[in-house]
């Protein structure tokens, strides 16, 4: 996907102005500072524990907002359908989109829709844009991300991609597996309203938390140290993830977020979160080395080091 | 969770590992024969924390990357017909074969799906009567009970739209294969816990004799594995070559009778062709004369020639554990998870795989132990 990225669009559409690869592209217009992001979601199933593809439509590109700083304003959808698809499932779907947006505080206010014959869609594909308004004069980039940097989780890390894996794949576990699908665009409006100089934030989805670390700490140039034991994962999705022969690190989510905060901030961004119900279970997870080599490196439990790389391709269930 | 996190603490860790420093006074050589050992070994950092006296060879024991190169064309070739349902394990999906993977298949329109256990491709067969159904049987001693139960079932079924490609090996012949080549280095066995489980302790009692090695039936979390290597190292400082029981919490001597009387009922023992090392007599199963009707191979007619030349992938070495994955000129810059020569650098339990994504920058920039948590091994 990567190498997909940057030979094939990057090199054609690559702008000078907004070369910083993000969540989002920043513009300023005026004297305003505006993020602008789309995504698409093709999520299979539709509806899984914890959420559907509208809330997840809405969700993502609010946090791939919020993790430029931005204050999310308003949405865009647009719904390819397939033709004969459920006209109940739609207004379950869009139903569940309207009260997303409404809990995260966006509004969505254009979209449009397209039909495509039958067999040629997986029933709904949803694309969201949205624009956020950078309120504050921090550039919250993989570049502002310094030596010492503390490195902070919302929550537990793996919930969604599992919830999803577990219901496409009719596996059946003692306690089902909700997703942590969730609008985390609140708990960066309380950090920076504390004052915290936050540095970088992330959001773990596709590829989960080892991607995304390996992700900045190459744009940034700094190398991480994580330890294992301070990484929150539950045990459910810790089971599941053995079971199958998952790394939950690799695992996505699609309400969790890395912080890279100043280390004397690091107290007070846990403080802050903690008071979110969406990061109750906040943790400081690590630190940038001050290594310039850019590798993530996991204290394990057991007290040695090792790499925690780049995943390729996606995660595939074991033989034994 | 139980029976996994007291076999990941750091401080039974820690103390294993220095009571194998205790009774260390030579070096040694000693292999771990499963692919899930060996991750597991990458991935908890097992080799950094035992003295460097002790050498762990990783041995051949991930299914995916011994599966001959020919088989894997043959369910290319046959997961490509149009009226074919094609059913493996994940990891195998990824394993090149000598033109294409099974993901390309996927992607160039086969119907190539990933199922969990060998009776769902057999449902989804009488789910599905207008298409053959073929599930890819590979795997060692542990994968077999599962497969052979699928074919057994099918059979009193009459589900006649199923069929396996069968690709099963067998861990003792490889061992001794391994133990009589005159490159040989390794001295001491870490025997897999979950084959042991399928087959009990007992077989492998004439090769400890014959070759001189000890032999320990080991786990597959840190802990379990520093037991084994203290078992084994304990064993060839006092010059025994025993077999012995580390993974006695699934593992009884005799094995699971049912599970082998199920084995010897579907499945008949062949030579087999390992992908890196060439034919072993007597190292593989295949369908006994009673289940041929299941054989995916004669139902396809499948011909497929013997595995060309590997090209500058070193996988036999590999696999013996003559060479390490790092020692592979290769190794990160022409073979790479995205681009690899050969099997041992895609399956999860890959040595190359697992020496690629934890172990990278070996004698570069690797990463050295925790300064905070000293262990007593490096200082």
């Amino acid at each position: 996907m990567h190498r997909l990225i940057d030979e094939v669009f990057l090199s054609r559409f690559g702008d000078p102005k907004t070369q910083e690869q993000h969540d989002a592209a920043v513009v300023t217009i005026g004297s305003a500072r505006l993020a602008f992001t789309t995504d698409s979601y093709v999520v299979r199933p539709l509806f899984f524990p914890g959420g559907d593809i509208g809330s997840l439509a809405v969700h993502g590109t609010v946090n791939d907002l919020a993790m430029s700083g931005a204050r999310p304003l308003v949405l865009s959808a647009g719904f390819v359908l397939e033709e004969g698809f459920p006209i109940d499932d739609l207004r379950r779907i869009v139903d569940s989109m309207a009260s997303a947006a409404r809990r995260a505080a966006v509004r969505i206010i254009t979209g449009d829709t397209k039909v495509v014959d039958r067999g040629k869609g997986d029933g709904v594909y949803i694309n969201t844009a949205g624009i956020g308004i950078i309120d504050h004069q921090l550039n919250i980039v993989p570049t502002s991300v310094r030596a010492g940097d503390a490195i902070i989780v919302n929550g537990d890390i793996g919930r969604h991609g599992m919830a999803i894996m577990a219901r496409r794949e009719g596996l059946e576990f003692e306690t089902a597996i909700e997703s942590d699908s969730a609008a985390v665009s609140d708990l960066v409006q309380d950090l920076l309203a504390a004052g915290v100089a936050v540095h970088c934030l992330r959001d773990l989805t596709r590829g989960g938390l080892a991607s995304a670390l390996n992700e900045i700490s190459a744009a940034a140039g700094w190398g991480m140290e994580l330890d294992e034991s301070s990484i929150p994962i539950r045990p459910d999705v810790y089971s599941a993830c053995e079971i199958l022969g998952f790394d939950p690190l690799y695992v996505a989510c699609e309400g969790r977020f890395v912080a890279f905060v100043p280390q004397n901030k690091a107290d007070a961004t846990v403080r802050v979160l903690k008071s979110h119900t969406l990061g109750s279970e906040a943790r400081i997870i690590g630190r940038v080395s001050d290594d310039q080599h850019p590798l993530v490196v996991l204290k394990t439990r057991i007290g040695s080091r090792r790499i925690v790389d780049m995943l390729s391709g996606e995660q595939l269930p074991r033989i034994c | 969770m139980k029976f996994i996190d007291e076999y990941r603490d750091g401080i039974s860790a820690r103390k294993l590992a220095d009571a194998i420093r205790r009774i260390t006074t030579r070096p040694h050589a000693l292999m771990e024969v499963c692919g899930g050992q060996t991750h597991s070994i990458a991935r908890f950092g097992i080799d950094t924390i035992i003295p460097p006296e002790i050498t762990l060879i990783h041995g051949p024991g991930c299914p995916v990357c011994v599966t001959p190169i020919r088989l894997i064309d043959a369910a290319v070739d046959i997961a490509a017909r149009r009226d074919v349902i094609f059913c493996s394990f994940g990891d195998m999906l990824r394993v090149p074969g000598s033109r294409k993977d099974l993901l390309t298949v996927k992607a160039e329109g086969g119907d190539v799906r990933i199922v969990y256990a060998p009776l769902d491709a057999v449902t989804l067969a009488r789910k599905n009567s207008g298409k053959q159904v073929v599930f890819f049987a590979v795997g060692f001693e542990t994968t077999a009970p599962a497969n052979a139960i699928a074919v057994h079932y099918a059979s009193e079924r009459q589900v006649r739209n199923f069929s396996v490609l069968v690709s099963h090996v067998l861990v003792p012949p490889a061992l001794e294969a391994i133990l009589s080549a005159p490159d040989n280095r390794v001295q001491g066995i870490l025997a897999a816990g979950h084959v042991c489980a399928v087959m009990g302790c007992e077989e492998y009692i004439p090769i400890a004799r014959k070759y001189r090695v000890p032999i320990v039936v080991t786990g597959f979390e840190p802990v379990d594995i520093l037991q084994g290597v203290y078992s084994c190292v304990k064993q060839l400082e006092e010059g025994r070559a025993d077999v012995e029981n580390q993974y006695k919490r699934s593992v009884q001597e005799h094995g699971n009778r049912a599970a082998q009387e199920l084995i010897r009922r579907v499945f008949t023992v062949v030579p087999r062709e390992w992908r890196g090392i060439g034919e072993i007599p007597r190292s593989g199963l295949g369908l006994t004369e009673a289940y041929r009707d299941f054989d995916a191979e004669r139902r396809f007619a499948v011909t497929a020639s013997a595995d060309g030349d590997p090209g500058e992938c070193i996988a036999g070495l590999i696999l013996r554990g003559v060479r390490k994955p790092n020692e592979c000129p290769a190794f990160t810059t022409r073979c790479t998870p995205e681009r690899p020569l050969g099997a041992p650098m895609v399956s999860s339990e890959g040595a190359c795989a697992a020496y690629y994504r934890f172990r990278r920058l070996d004698g570069e920039a690797r990463p050295q132990l925790a300064d905070s948590t000293p262990c007593p091994q490096l200082n």
